[in-house]
């Protein structure tokens, strides 16, 4: 396939997406296209489905309705026919390598150095010699200003660190798209500058990016889309600095009155 | 004194500065006199017993460096640990097949601790001895029908020490399958989806990532039932193994018709046996303790501000997930 036709293919189109707990539904008929090179922010109050629908996007959680495409590829399932078919966990796990996901909570694994951690999904998913994926690692950790920790614990770190780190050790399986799931909401106010500075570089280095955050500024400065949401419905959308300086529906005024 | 303004100290005390306090230490009296009346018990005690004619102070003495007592030593820790392996690679697998989602293992692993859990490990090892009278042969065949590929009497083979190995950890296993899924449960939930969102397999997540960290919740409750499984090998004589350390000393006094010198000589074996699996017990802990708080002051290195300290993060987003309180470990 040529590269003209390959980037027709928005990033992500998710499709009437409707995920539910029991009887309980978080995600309402959710429709969300990301071209590609864009950075997608998702804001709204807790609880509004936002981290759920990040996940859905890499299928940590699975969705009840709807279709997802990431670059083209159906998620979590194969269509025949009319039918679709639930993949393998194998294939789940082939389309998640290409998706990298930063956490609210970090999660690097403790038992594990900083380089530890960066060269373990390369090596064990993708078979990347061992030599080849340290200096990888080593060049990601250069990037985000960290190449003096790589043989540091992830205890011995500061929140902002971890969160570099973790976001190093997603973009070491060279992902086609990154999920942030609220990156500095777990960080104390003056290491969010950090986290935010690096994200903002990959932004420019032309990653697609989803992010799920209260940062109105980075949304504003940064973003390509702007998505709020509110009790498993997107309310609003658009180009970030239109929305925020003239919200149209009364819930996106009376969120970002509370926020701003 | 009475005065409640703030009384103005006498000049000496009031200057403070950065030098070390001296104070008088706080007296704890009641402690003081706990000690001495409990030293004073443990003098007699001894005194007594060093003097009292029925503990055969020889006889223990001329016994505790016997040769067959040293070598039921031996075979009892090796009892202990082959039997202590056994039931913790059996425990994984059955932890592992309790937690997965596959409803079949799931009821097999339930079903299994059902059974070896609900009956005392004594029946169950009379049984394995009984084994052999019970399955004298066993035909592979096709039911029904006159096919028989060939007859064999399994238990001919395998001689009384096997099966005191096998009879063990299949008993403990079912305790060990308790503990290490306790272990895994401990792990917060984010690391198991961290390392999926990486696009590594449910395999490789328990291997690389779950297992390893659930070892620092699982190891104390495992030394816990090394200990005790070193004593449980003193039951095996029921199913017929007699060269472990309580059946040889057990011997021994019948023959030399002394029984509390030999009782003695056993037990300061056993105590010998246990000091040294603590000492192994200390190594590993500490192994496993890397990357987690205790590693940061033998490093000596401050603590950088903004730490999140290893785990509260997380522990907090998984807070509302299913996870039981990790089995306390305890130090016997």
């Amino acid at each position: 396939m040529s590269d003209t036709l390959m980037s027709d293919i928005p990033m992500v189109h998710a499709d009437h997406i409707v995920k539910s707990y029991g009887s309980h539904e978080v995600l309402k008929d959710i429709s969300v296209t990301v071209e590609r090179g864009q950075v997608a922010c998702l804001i709204g109050p807790s609880g509004s489905g936002k981290s759920t629908f990040l996940r859905c996007i890499n299928h940590l959680e699975s969705i009840n309705g709807g279709r997802l495409w990431v670059d083209g590829d159906l998620m979590g399932y194969r269509q025949r026919g009319d039918k679709l078919y639930e993949m393998s966990p194998k294939e789940v796990s082939r389309q998640r390598a290409d998706i990298g996901m930063v956490f609210q909570s970090f999660n690097l694994f403790p038992h594990m150095t900083v380089l530890e951690n960066i060269i373990e999904a390369p090596t064990r998913v993708k078979n990347v010699k061992k030599q080849a994926a340290v200096a990888t690692a080593m060049q990601l950790l250069e990037r985000v200003g960290l190449a003096h920790k790589a043989k540091a614990y992830p205890g011995h770190l500061s929140g902002g660190q971890q969160q570099r780190v973790a976001i190093a050790r997603a973009l070491a399986m060279e992902p086609k798209l990154m999920l942030f799931d609220e990156p500095t909401s777990a960080l104390d106010p003056e290491l969010v500058g950090e986290v935010l500075d690096v994200m903002k570089g990959l932004a420019q280095s032309g990653m697609t990016m989803i992010v799920v955050t209260h940062e109105i500024g980075f949304a504003r400065e940064v973003g390509d889309a702007l998505f709020f949401m509110d009790e498993g419905v997107i309310v609003e959308s658009g180009d970030p600095r239109e929305v925020l300086a003239n919200p149209q529906h009364q819930r996106t005024q009376s969120f970002l009155s509370k926020v701003l | 004194m009475a005065d409640t303004r703030a009384t103005p100290a006498p000049a000496s005390a009031r200057e403070s500065s950065t030098a070390p306090i001296k104070a008088v230490k706080l007296r704890h009296p009641l402690r003081t006199t706990f000690a001495i009346v409990i030293a004073l018990l443990v003098v007699v005690f001894v005194w007594d017993a060093a003097t009292r004619d029925a503990y055969q102070w020889p006889l223990v003495a001329q016994y505790l460096f016997d040769r067959r007592i040293s070598q039921a030593a031996l075979i009892t820790l090796v009892l202990t640990v082959l039997s202590m392996v056994l039931a913790i690679v059996m425990g994984l697998v059955l932890a592992v097949m309790r937690l997965s989602d596959n409803p079949v293992l799931k009821a097999v692993s339930w079903t299994y601790l059902w059974l070896f859990r609900g009956t005392p490990v004594y029946v169950q090892l009379v049984f394995w001895g009984l084994l052999g009278t019970i399955y004298r042969s066993v035909t592979i065949g096709i039911p029904f029908t006159d096919v028989e590929f060939f007859t064999a009497a399994p238990f001919d083979f395998i001689n009384l020490f096997w099966l005191a190995v096998l009879g063990l950890a299949f008993n403990e296993a079912a305790y060990m399958a308790e503990i290490v899924r306790g272990g895994i449960l401990s792990v917060p939930r984010g690391q198991d989806e961290a390392a999926r969102a990486l696009g590594m397999s449910w395999q490789q997540t328990m291997l690389r990532i779950v297992v390893p960290q659930s070892m620092r919740v699982i190891i104390p409750p495992t030394g816990n039932e090394v200990i005790s499984m070193l004593k449980t090998t003193s039951l095996v004589t029921a199913l017929g193994f007699s060269l472990e350390l309580y059946a040889r000393t057990r011997a021994i006094s019948s023959q030399i018709y002394a029984t509390v010198p030999l009782l003695i000589v056993a037990s300061i074996w056993y105590l010998l046996v246990t000091s040294i699996l603590m000492v192994g017990q200390y190594y590993l802990e500490k192994y496993y303790a890397r990357g987690v708080a205790p590693q940061r002051a033998l490093d000596g290195e401050p603590i950088p501000t903004g730490t999140v300290a290893p785990g509260t993060a997380n522990a907090e987003a998984s807070a509302d997930t299913d996870t039981i309180p990790p089995p306390k470990g305890e130090h016997r």
